[in-house]
């Protein structure tokens, strides 16, 4: 099955990547590729089968914690990786014009 | 400068090492300083580090020996030097996941496995190389350095958890972790020639794991020995209520049932692991161990695991699907690198993104967003999703007729740099016996059971669900019949 270069950038944009004309080229063939391989699952009868959207077992999940006040990070904390801050925000180029 | 000394020190299993802390042999600043410097002497050319932590370790292991002296020792792991993936989130210690995106990011808090090596008294020598987002099976797609195997500097050590088996193998430390969504403890262990355990799904708290896949990422434990595997395993398994996926169940004491021999173990042989491109050599090392367990008393069921062949095709819908909403994260503003000299928010997201991703967690991101986006989501994720509940019946019916299930753990020994970097769905296929694993949510290890071509071959034993003692109690009577794993010779010729 064939990725066009249209489908690859509408993923992309999706996605929020920014992909070279280079990339874009090589993601559609080895893409292609791939989705050629996972099309074998078309060849399964799954009518009736329930999907596995848990990993974790029925019967084996932490009970919800008491819905009590913890703490958690400072402000200072949080913000320690920022890129940008302003006081305690995060700071991020114009949003509205 | 490594002495004679150093390298009885470093050479020792971390039973071994921890004994002669009890017994006032050695203090843990040895210890430690032996492994820096087994790391200094080696690591230029292997590559298992990314980053070395020496000043606090010889902290921590000065307060391990000043705790022993005090008649304070805390248990097997107090004062051992350790080591963990760098997708580990360690307070105050940079974090990258192999990723320049994550470049210098520092985590404000700690991995709860991290936090329990470290409460059990173990030393921490720093942070082992990966895939970026543990994307990969050979520790090529590290953004930082490529980590070579010990056994042949020019083969790859497997992945993503490279590191972790290369730094054990390399003499460098004498535990690590490592995490496996679809193989990445596992293949490493077998590639580099040391034990290396994916615990059930849940065994084992991922908080402060930087997700990759999550209803898939595992991390567990690796040593050199199944005695150490199991004490580490010990030391970091339990219920965690920073992390709603981890069972409630308690841990089970790993070493109480190690010793219980094969006797009376039914072995299931899946036909569908044993065809295919398994390579003749790799065959005939696990039918070895197969027929070495019929000797030591324990009975081989022939099993089928029909949907294995899918394996692979639902597992990189899943994982990929998965890790492109985890991925979602890395946009440049609260953490990580962000794009210099962008004016508008949009563009702020695709260029941090598109300078900080490597080309795995790129396309993988692409996959995962082309199997979830509108009109493909029934075709591909929720079939995907489908077959995953198959495979899984497939396991729960051979485990009615056996106890483990045995095999190879991928198709062949450690491949070259740089043979596969180039089509990844050869990459990929490394991970065909690993990944059904992960897929039904089940306990795996990787076990030594001799070499191929001079390259070390691991035997692979899956379990029942949280039945991690009853691996581990097989891969100890294997490697009790082996004797050690040979050390890798060529590491000690001259550089």
């Amino acid at each position: 099955m064939a990725l066009t270069l249209d489908e690859v950038r509408r993923v992309a944009a999706l996605a929020r990547l920014k992909l070279s004309e280079e990339e874009e080229r090589l993601f559609a063939e080895q893409l292609s590729a791939i989705l050629d391989h996972v099309r074998e699952l078309e060849t399964l009868d799954v009518t009736g089968v329930p999907p596995m959207t848990h990993a974790l077992a029925e019967g084996e999940a932490v009970a919800l914690r008491p819905d009590a006040l913890v703490p958690g990070l400072s402000p200072e904390e949080a913000l320690g990786n920022a890129p940008a801050r302003e006081g305690t925000c995060f700071k991020v180029p114009r949003i509205i014009e | 400068m490594t002495t004679a000394n150093d390298a009885a020190l470093t050479g020792l299993s971390l039973q071994a090492a921890s004994l002669e802390l009890q017994a006032g042999a050695i203090s843990s600043r040895q210890l430690t300083e032996a492994c820096l410097a087994r790391i200094a002497a080696t690591d230029g050319r292997v590559g298992a580090f990314l980053a070395v932590t020496g000043e606090r370790a010889l902290q921590q292991a000065d307060r391990s020996d000043r705790r022993r002296a005090a008649g304070g020792a805390l248990g097997p792991l107090d004062g051992v030097p350790l080591a963990v993936k760098d997708l580990f989130l360690t307070r105050g210690v940079p974090t990258t996941a192999g990723s320049r995106i994550l470049e210098g990011f520092v985590p404000p808090y700690d991995a709860t496995a991290v936090t329990r090596l470290e409460a059990a008294g173990a030393v921490l020598l720093g942070k082992l190389n990966l895939d970026e987002f543990a994307m990969g099976s050979s520790n090529e797609h590290s953004a930082y350095r490529p980590c070579r195997n010990p056994w042949d500097l020019t083969r790859t050590p497997g992945g993503s958890s490279g590191g972790s088996a290369a730094a054990l193998s390399a003499r460098q430390c004498f535990g690590t972790l490592g995490t496996d969504t679809g193989g990445s403890i596992r293949l490493p262990a077998s590639f580099c020639g040391v034990v290396g355990l994916k615990p059930t799904y849940g065994r084992v708290s991922r908080y402060g794991v930087i997700a990759f896949a999550s209803s898939l990422d595992q991390p567990g434990p690796l040593g050199r020995t199944t005695w150490d595997v199991a004490a580490l395993l010990g030391a970091i398994a339990g219920p965690d209520p920073h992390d709603l996926t981890c069972a409630a169940r308690p841990a089970d004491d790993y070493l109480a049932a190690l010793e219980g021999g094969a006797r009376g173990l039914r072995i299931g042989v899946p036909r569908e692991w044993f065809g295919g491109g398994l390579q003749p050599e790799v065959e005939a090392r696990v039918r070895e161990a197969l027929t070495t367990y019929q000797r030591l008393g324990a009975t081989l069921v022939e099993i089928s695991l029909p949907h294995s062949r899918y394996g692979i095709a639902a597992y990189y819908l899943i994982a990929t699907a998965e890790a492109s909403a985890n991925l979602a994260r890395y946009d440049g503003v609260r953490f990580g690198l962000r794009a210099p000299g962008v004016r508008a928010l949009q563009e702020l997201y695709s260029e941090s993104r598109e300078q900080g991703f490597g080309a795995e967690p790129k396309r993988r991101i692409m996959l995962g967003t082309y199997a979830l986006s509108a009109g493909y989501h029934d075709a591909y994720y929720l079939r995907a999703q489908k077959v995953r509940t198959l495979i899984r019946r497939d396991f729960d019916a051979a485990f009615g007729r056996c106890d483990v299930v045995a095999g190879p753990v991928a198709p062949g020994p450690a491949f070259k740099l740089g043979e596969r970097t180039g089509d990844p769905l050869q990459m990929y296929l490394a991970d065909i016996f690993t990944i059904t694993c992960n897929l039904a949510a089940l306990p795996g290890l990787s076990v030594p059971c001799g070499l191929a071509r001079g390259l070390p071959v691991g035997l692979q034993l899956v379990g029942r669900p949280f039945d991690e003692a009853t691996l581990l109690k097989a891969a100890r009577a294997l490697e009790r019949e082996l004797g050690p794993a040979p050390v890798p010779a060529a590491l000690e010729a001259a550089p």
